[in-house]
C-alpha cells in the first residue's frame, strides 16, 4: 500500500538534479528506519559539503598565486629599501662579498634580456620552419615519426641540456674563442662557458614548445583559405608564406612568448654553461642571467647578499607576470577574432 | 616560351624557402636523435645494479643513486597526494559547479599564471614560505609548541613546493577530460534520479579516468625533471635511512633527486656518474611519454566501445 510521504500541502518542490520520490512503498503500512525523508536530508548534506570542498579546491590555485606575489614581494623589497633602487636596477659594479659591498644588477637584468632575444631570434624561425614542415610540406608518414619525437624533446629534463652543453657545446666554443682572441691581451678566457653557448642551449630548449604551438595554429587553419589560394594560382612555397603564416600569426605570437617565458625562467640548463661573474652581455663573455645568480649564489649569500638575490628573483617575477598578462591579452584578441 | 601554362615557372625564392624548411625540420630531427644517442652511449654503460642500489661512499668506493631514487619516488608521492584531489576537485569545481563568472575567470587565470611561473621562482618561494622559521608553517610551530621551526630543507618542503608547480597540470587535464563527457552522461544520470555528487563520482570520474591519469603522469614526468624548484627546498641528501622509523622521518630531512644528484654531480665534473644518472632520467621519460601516447588513446569517452 502507497503512504503519502508529505503531509497534504507541504509537498516539497521538484528541484532539478534531487530525485524526488514522493510516495514510500512500505509494506508494513509505517515508517521504516530507513526512511528516504532523513536519506534526503543527509544527502543534501553530502551534496553541500561536496560542493564547498570543490570550491575551495579551485580557489587553492589563486590562494597560491596571491600568496607567491606576497612573499615575492616581501622578500624582494628590503634590499630595495636599504641599498637604493637605482643603486640596485642600475647599478653596474656586482660585489656583493668584497668589505665595500656593491649590488648593480644591471648587467644581469641586460644579460636575460639580451640572452632570451638572441634565444628567441634562434629558436623561433627554426622552429617555425619546423611546425610548417610537419603541418604542410612533410610526408605523412615521416610527421607521425617526427611529432612525437618532438614531444619528447620538451620532456628531457633541462640538466640534461646543460649536461650536454658542457661537454659538447663549451669546448668548441673555447676553440672558436681561442682563434678569435689569438692575439687579444684584454680578453678574458671563458673556457668556453659564454653568452652564445648559453643562447644555443636556451634556443634548443624553446624549440618544442614553438614547434607544438605554431604547428597547431597551422592545422587550425580553414582548408577553404589555402585552396582559394592554390587555386589563384599560387604556388605551395607562396601559400605558405603568404597566406598561411599570417594567417596563424596569433597562435605563432603566443608560441613567441611562451617561448620567452620558458627562457627568460630557466636556469639549472645554463647555470654551468653562461659562465660566473657578471659582466656587459657580450658574445665571449662569461655572464650571470638572473636565474644562475639565483642558482649559483644562494646557497652561500647571507644578509644583504641574500636579500639582494630576492631582489633578483622578485625582478624575474615581475617581467613572468608581464610576459603572463601579454599572453592571456593576445589569446583573448585571439578568440574575438575567431 | 617562358609563358607557356605546361612549364611551372621557375621560382628561385621558392626553392631557397622550401630547402630552409627541410634544413631546419632536419636540424630540429638531428638534434633529437644525437641528444638521445650521445646521452645513451655515454651513460648506459654506466648502468649497473651497483649503480642503482648503493649510496655514494668514499669506504666502500662506491657511488650509486639508491638513495636518489628512494627520494624521487618520496617526492613523486607526497606531490601526488596532495596535488591530485586538489587538481581534480577545482576542475571539477570549474567544470561542472561555477557558472561563468568573475570567479571562474580568476580561477582559471590563476592557473594559467601558476603554470608559467618559473621553477626557481617556486624554489625561492618553497624555501621562504615552508622552509624558513619565519614563514607561515614557523609561526604555526611556534604557536603549538612555543619554538618557531620551519620545515627547513626536507623531502616535505620539495614535495609542497612542487604540489603548486604540478597543480596546474592535473587539473588542466582534467578539466579537458570532463568537457569530453557528453553532457547526455549527466543528464542520464541526473534523469534517473541521481545527486549530483553520486554522478560525478560514478559517471563522470571514470569516465574522465584516462585524462585524470594522463594529467598525474604529466605531473610525474615534471616532477622528476625538476631541478631549479627542488635546489632550495628539498636540498641534496643522498643517503638511505638505516632504521624503519627512518623511512618515515625521512621525509622531514633533506633529500635530493636525481636530477638533483646530476647537477651536482655536473658541477664537481662527475661526468660518468652524470651521464648515468642522465640515461636513467631518459628512460624514465621515454617510459613516461609511451604511457602518455597510450593514455590519450583511451581519452574521449564519446569514442569508447
Amino acid at each position: 500500500m502507497c503512504v503519502p510521504l508529505y503531509p497534504e500541502g507541504k509537498l516539497q518542490k521538484f528541484r532539478p538534479g534531487v530525485p524526488g520520490p514522493e510516495f514510500l512503498v512500505n509494506t508494513k503500512g509505517k515508517f521504516s528506519m530507513n526512511s528516504i525523508i532523513a536519506n534526503r536530508k543527509s544527502k543534501s548534506l553530502v551534496e553541500k559539503t561536496a560542493e564547498i570542498i570543490f570550491t575551495v579546491c579551485a580557489f587553492f590555485a589563486v590562494l597560491a598565486v596571491l600568496s607567491i606575489t606576497v612573499y615575492m614581494f616581501l622578500n624582494g623589497t628590503p634590499a630595495l629599501v636599504k641599498v637604493g633602487i637605482t643603486d640596485i636596477l642600475f647599478g653596474t659594479v656586482w660585489k656583493p662579498a668584497s668589505a665595500d659591498p656593491s649590488y648593480g644588477i644591471l648587467f644581469v637584468i641586460l644579460t636575460s634580456i639580451v640572452g632570451t632575444t638572441l634565444a628567441i631570434l634562434l629558436g623561433v624561425p627554426i622552429g617555425v620552419l619546423t611546425a610548417v614542415f610537419l603541418a604542410e610540406t612533410a610526408p605523412k608518414s615521416i610527421a607521425r615519426l617526427v611529432k612525437p619525437a618532438i614531444e619528447l624533446l620538451a620532456g628531457i629534463p633541462s640538466v640534461i641540456y646543460g649536461l650536454l652543453g658542457i661537454l659538447l657545446l663549451c669546448p668548441a666554443m673555447y676553440k672558436l674563442e681561442q682563434k678569435i682572441f689569438a692575439g687579444s691581451q684584454t680578453h678574458q678566457f671563458t673556457g668556453g662557458a659564454n653568452l652564445i653557448s648559453a643562447v644555443i642551449v636556451l634556443a634548443i630548449m624553446i624549440l618544442p614548445t614553438v614547434i607544438n604551438i605554431s604547428e597547431s595554429a597551422l592545422r587550425s587553419i580553414p582548408v577553404s583559405l589555402k585552396a582559394a589560394s592554390l587555386a589563384m594560382g599560387a604556388s605551395k612555397i607562396q601559400t605558405i608564406f603568404k597566406v598561411l603564416i599570417p594567417a596563424a600569426k596569433s597562435g605563432i605570437v603566443t608560441a613567441i612568448v611562451l617561448g620567452v617565458g620558458r627562457a627568460i625562467g630557466e636556469a639549472m640548463a645554463i647555470s654551468l654553461v653562461s659562465g660566473s661573474s657578471v659582466n656587459t652581455p657580450l658574445p665571449f663573455n662569461s655572464v650571470r642571467f638572473l636565474t644562475t645568480a639565483i642558482v649559483s649564489e644562494m646557497g652561500y649569500a647571507a644578509d644583504l647578499h641574500r636579500q639582494v638575490l630576492f631582489t633578483i628573483g622578485l625582478v624575474l617575477f615581475v617581467f613572468i607576470m608581464i610576459i603572463n598578462l601579454t599572453l592571456t591579452r593576445i589569446l583573448k584578441g585571439g578568440a574575438k577574432n575567431d | 616560351m617562358t609563358n607557356s601554362i605546361y612549364q611551372k615557372k621557375f621560382r628561385l625564392s621558392d626553392h631557397i624557402l622550401s630547402s630552409l624548411i627541410n634544413i631546419s625540420a632536419l636540424f630540429s630531427i638531428v638534434l633529437l636523435i644525437g641528444i638521445m644517442g650521445y646521452v645513451f652511449i655515454r651513460g648506459i654503460p654506466r648502468i649497473s645494479l651497483q649503480f642503482l642500489t648503493t649510496v655514494p661512499s668514499t669506504i666502500r668506493g662506491t657511488f650509486g643513486i639508491a638513495g636518489n631514487i628512494l627520494n624521487t619516488l618520496y617526492i613523486i608521492l607526497i606531490t601526488l597526494l596532495i596535488a591530485t584531489p586538489l587538481g581534480v576537485g577545482s576542475a571539477i569545481y570549474l567544470n561542472e559547479y561555477a557558472k561563468p563568472g568573475k570567479a571562474v575567470r580568476l580561477i582559471e587565470f590563476t592557473t594559467e599564471t601558476l603554470s608559467g611561473i618559473p621553477s626557481i621562482i617556486f624554489g625561492l618561494f618553497g624555501m621562504v614560505f615552508f622552509g624558513s622559521p619565519s614563514g607561515p608553517f614557523g609561526m604555526l610551530s611556534r604557536l603549538l609548541f612555543g619554538k618557531a621551526v620551519g620545515l627547513g630543507y626536507s623531502i616535505l618542503t620539495g614535495a609542497l613546493t612542487l604540489t603548486l608547480m604540478v597543480l596546474p597540470l592535473i587539473t588542466r587535464n582534467t578539466q579537458e577530460a570532463l568537457k569530453t563527457v557528453p553532457s547526455t552522461y549527466r543528464s542520464g544520470a541526473l534523469g534517473i534520479g541521481a545527486t549530483k555528487w553520486y554522478m560525478i563520482r560514478t559517471i563522470l570520474l571514470p569516465s574522465a579516468m584516462p585524462g585524470i591519469i594522463t594529467g598525474i603522469i604529466l605531473a610525474i614526468g615534471r616532477i622528476v625533471g625538476e631541478s631549479a624548484a627542488l635546489l632550495f627546498t628539498a636540498g641534496s641528501g643522498f643517503l638511505l635511512p638505516r632504521t624503519a622509523a627512518g623511512f618515515f622521518k625521512k621525509i622531514f630531512e633533506s633529500g635530493g633527486t636525481l636530477t638533483i644528484q646530476l647537477y651536482l654531480s655536473m658541477s664537481k665534473a662527475q661526468y660518468d656518474a652524470a651521464f648515468g644518472i642522465a640515461a636513467v632520467l631518459l628512460i624514465i621519460v621515454l617510459g613516461i611519454n609511451f604511457l602518455t601516447k597510450i593514455l590519450s588513446g583511451k581519452f574521449d569517452v564519446s569514442k569508447r566501445d
